[in-house]
């Protein structure tokens, strides 16, 4: 845990390089946690000093998935923090669910397990033939990994308290078929999804949604970048239109603010007023 | 904010199995403006509702928090380290927050707060491990030291679960072993020392 850890100038050197050879921009990106991943990337793939990793990152594209894969953080799961399900549920769905059709956007969807949860949520509410939900992130693994729908079974176990705890009152399992260690989620909870690459440090918006999912991915971004974020969904969001963020995201400080309201002061979902 | 151009110094406190005591212990013995932002990494359950702030809060003076992102670090404020987050310190004025892997099989770790505030804040930082049943905060007490920080950690004797503050004597080495009522005293003792800059 000691020994390799980066100095600031060389984080410089690693962010320019990836902005300039590759066009990712991780300059805006929250420091500490940024450091962080970097650190521990030279620990999983042994590096003995930074020159070293820094030499593969210049002279090996190949490097790259893995690399951006590894400095953002791919943790999700089904009907995370599930009674803001539970408020999607009774108190989003009924707001939207008279439009003749609903836009749902994923940003930043990591593996997938937000959007399958949201395409059974619809299901359940007899909504889903009539929406689309854009599932985006900067991954293409992750991206891939969306497509498939296929989950650790051991994660199946706290996934389905999870739905129970959102207000699901079917037999979670009927959702998917396990194979092995693996289950895969049925095919009908897909038509609906779009699938698709977007970086939201450097990608406009493409759309206009009813709903807007982003959670847990501003606390990876600093101030600036997180008002810039948050601007273009307040752009991608039609009036009346909700936005859900992470449980310990809030919108309070930024200056789209004054246009929302928090639908109660427990869950982090904002309705765009105006 | 800090006051009149002297640096904030920060207090980081980790404990799991058994440390809730040893707070509810320390905490009332702290006075309202003992000139440093409190931070509480303890492990705990994701529950969807957090009944830490108001347990502390009945045992403090000082407002209790549960950190969001960005939030502001500010001195005289307890704050706690939210559940399935990693608690960083993004600089002096800033905590920012991380849901990435769990170390020592725990998220908030207390490795990755007292590592991260020892390079933000080096000696200007006391660091406590209290009772708890793993191994975390070990590493970390062990790197605030080497940035030249003060440590402590509560009597193994005197602790319910002795096995984390019995590895962090092991790794780090650390300043001062004190039983849970004796570690106030001595954070307001090294607190009223602090040099202003």
């Amino acid at each position: 845990m000691d020994g390799t850890n980066i100095k600031e100038e060389e984080l410089d050197l690693l962010l320019n390089e990836l902005l300039q050879i590759y066009g990712y921009d991780f300059t805006n990106y929250a420091r500490a946690s940024l450091k962080r991943r970097v650190n521990r990337l030279l620990i999983i793939d042994r590096f003995p000093s930074f020159a070293e990793f820094f030499y593969r990152v210049k002279t090996d594209a190949g490097y790259l998935t893995h690399l951006v894969e590894e400095l953002t953080v791919n943790v999700t799961e089904m009907f995370r923090d599930p009674l803001t399900f539970k408020a999607i549920r009774e108190q989003v769905l009924p707001q939207i669910a008279t439009q003749p059709f609903i836009r749902i956007w994923h940003a930043g969807c990591s593996s997938g397990e937000e959007v399958y949860s949201m395409a059974i949520l619809l299901h359940e509410a007899n909504l889903l033939h009539k929406s689309l939900l854009y599932a985006t992130d900067l991954n293409p693994s992750m991206v891939e990994k969306v497509r498939q729908g296929v989950y650790p079974v051991s994660a199946m176990q706290q996934f389905s308290e999870n739905y129970i705890l959102s207000g699901g009152k079917q037999d979670f399992s009927q959702y998917y078929t396990a194979k092995y260690n693996w289950v895969k989620f049925n095919e009908a909870l897909k038509p609906k999804m779009i699938i698709a690459t977007h970086n939201l440090v450097s990608d406009r918006s493409f759309n206009e949604f009813s709903l807007i999912f982003c959670r847990n991915v501003l606390i990876y971004f600093d101030k600036d970048l997180q008002e810039k974020v948050l601007t273009l969904f307040d752009d991608s969001l039609e009036t009346l239109g909700f936005l859900v963020l992470g449980s310990k995201e809030n919108l309070r400080f930024s200056k789209v603010a004054k246009k929302f309201k928090q639908i109660d002061n427990k869950e982090k979902i904002w309705r765009k007023v105006v | 904010m800090a006051q009149g151009g002297v640096a904030i110094s920060i207090v980081v406190i980790g404990g799991s199995a058994g440390s809730l005591e040893a707070i509810f212990k320390l905490l009332p013995l702290l006075p309202p403006a003992a000139g440093a932002a409190f931070v509480l990494v303890v492990h705990r359950k994701n529950d969807a509702e957090s009944l830490l702030v108001g347990l502390l809060s009945k045992r403090t003076t000082m407002p209790v928090k549960e950190v969001e992102d960005k939030e502001q670090i500010t001195a005289n404020t307890v704050y706690i380290a939210p559940p399935d987050y990693h608690l960083l310190i993004e600089n002096k004025k800033t905590f920012s927050l991380d849901g990435s892997e769990k170390i020592q099989y725990s998220r908030p770790s207390i490795d990755v707060t007292f590592q991260s505030v020892a390079e933000v804040f080096g000696s200007e930082t006391i660091g406590i491990i209290l009772s708890g049943a793993n191994a975390d905060g070990a590493d970390g007490l062990k790197t605030i030291k080497d940035y030249g920080g003060f440590t402590i950690v509560q009597d193994p004797v005197s602790a319910e679960v002795d096995y984390m503050p019995k590895k962090a004597i092991e790794r780090a080495g650390p300043n001062a072993v004190l039983e849970a009522g004796l570690i106030a005293p001595l954070i307001i003792k090294l607190l009223s020392e602090k040099p202003p800059n």
